[in-house]
């Protein structure tokens, strides 16, 4: 092959893939120019075969393409144990999560990724996992009632503190600071001992039991290390590096802990995902979670269909979903979406609001006894005078 | 905790963003005979459009790695993210 071929080649059109594909099998084969035009000529019309035809109805074909799978899964099991002791939503349960777009999902769950110094050495990725898991004030010593005295005692435990590497001080300031914002319990009074590594809290109304109690599980619940929102984090070495995998997600804040990979760090909550990354990483993130979800039931559907699903959700900025809240009940015209879903209703307010109806989609036409606008029906002929 | 700025852009999932000048914007419209208003849309606080720093009716060019074509591009017009 010569550089006028490979030139030839880079200035083809055809998608990058197929220029590389192309390239990788031809290189340091022998090849005659004639050859060579055969070869281009037969690429091209395998190209345009893959391409999809004018007016052909990709949306239905999508729908039907992941539909139809998607009634195999509903007979396999709907929760399944997924990696490291994680229990994470799979199956159509899903793929129904993320076509709706919900706001959380039922397992969020992150994969973090961690820099270089920091994913080799098993305990450099436990140090940063204690960044991260939320640990609440009774794991690190004992919480006690003293009923005589009307107070709380909270003895330290020096040694977890230098495994979870936090400092007393640390806590001793954050525990009070954090019933009192978190909680949005102000009705105590604390103090402090470093030295000992003693809490004593009392609550402001000495008399009553109640408060006191409700004081203890206060103190004992608050979370005084790691992301709130993150419960549990399990290390996994995979592939010669220490992952950590969590039960919740909050990308946000993981970002912002030591030791953390910000470039590949991702999670399982799609709407957090566009918020902190944009709307195209959203994109991203759909496909590659419906994806998965598919895979992993054994089921292969095409990339092309879930990129047009994707691509509709995402069209106008934000993740939407499909069905009468997203997509569906944002089309033009009144006779499509009064045929989807809440009939009465559409038509009810299209009459108050005096809407028109172009007559431009498929349902309209099909409503009203018209040829549809999609494939043959989109075409007009022209004639041409012959003088 | 680190201070340490990170920017969105250097993440896996999140594909190349560029400014488009009015040259390119006009060669893009007129070739796919379409108008701004038709082209997809992305908010103007975007954490994408926000580090490349676009303004409201720019329109952003986006390099994606596609899993058919291998690099993709597209286009999303900057709008200002409605009042809920």
């Amino acid at each position: 092959m010569d550089d006028s071929m490979v030139e030839q080649i880079l200035s083809s059109g055809l998608p990058e893939k197929t220029k590389n594909d192309l390239m990788t099998f031809m290189e340091g084969k022998k090849i005659t120019s004639e050859q060579f035009e055969k070869v281009m000529k037969q690429v091209f019309v395998e190209y345009g075969n893959t391409r999809v035809e004018p007016c052909e109805a990709v949306g239905v074909i999508a729908a039907q393409s992941i539909g139809e799978p998607g009634t195999q899964m509903t007979m396999r099991t709907f929760h399944y144990a997924g990696v490291a002791e994680i229990n994470v939503t799979l199956g159509l349960p899903r793929l129904i999560e993320i076509m709706d777009a919900r706001k959380t999902p039922s397992t969020p769950t992150m994969t973090i990724y961690l820099k270089e110094e920091f994913n080799t050495n098993r305990d450099r990725a436990r140090d940063v996992s204690w960044q991260i898991e939320a640990t609440r004030l009774s794991e690190f010593g004992d919480v006690t009632t003293d009923l005589v005295n009307m107070e709380i005692l909270v003895n330290i435990n020096k040694e977890v503190c230098q495994k979870r590497k936090i400092s007393v001080e640390a806590i001793m300031e954050k525990a009070p600071e954090k019933i009192r914002s978190r909680h949005h319990y102000r009705d105590f009074v604390h103090e402090a001992d470093a030295d000992k590594a003693v809490i004593h809290f009392f609550p402001k109304n000495a008399e009553s039991y109640q408060n006191l109690f409700q004081l203890h599980n206060h103190v004992r619940d608050v979370i005084v290390q790691g992301i709130d929102d993150i419960e549990r984090v399990v290390v996994r070495k995979e592939s010669g590096e220490y992952i950590l995998y969590t039960e919740g997600s909050n990308l946000k804040d993981v970002f912002q802990v030591e030791g953390v990979d910000t470039s590949r760090t991702r999670t399982n909550n799609i709407a957090e995902i566009s918020e902190v990354l944009g709307i195209e990483a959203g994109r991203n993130a759909i496909i590659d979670e419906a994806l998965s979800t598919l895979r992993e039931q054994g089921i292969q559907v095409d990339v092309r269909h879930i990129m047009l699903v994707a691509d509709m959700m995402c069209m106008d900025g934000e993740v939407k979903q499909i069905g009468r809240h997203g997509i569906a009940g944002e089309k033009e015209s009144v006779l499509s979406r009064a045929a989807f879903e809440v009939t009465v209703n559409h038509l009810l307010d299209a009459a108050v609001a005096n809407e028109e109806d172009v007559l431009e989609g498929v349902t309209e036409n099909v409503i009203v006894g018209q040829p549809i606008q999609l494939g043959t029906g989109d075409v007009k002929l022209i004639a041409k005078p012959i003088n | 905790m680190s201070t340490k700025e990170f920017s969105v852009l250097n993440h896996v999932m999140v594909p190349e963003h560029h400014i488009m000048t009015q040259e390119e914007v006009d060669d893009l419209l007129s070739t796919y005979k379409i108008t701004h208003d038709q082209l997809p849309k992305i908010y103007h606080d975007d954490p994408a459009v926000k580090a490349i720093g676009g303004a409201i009716h720019d329109i952003v060019r986006i390099v994606r790695n596609s899993q058919t074509a291998g690099r993709a591009e597209s286009y999303r017009m900057v709008v200002k993210r409605p009042k809920k």
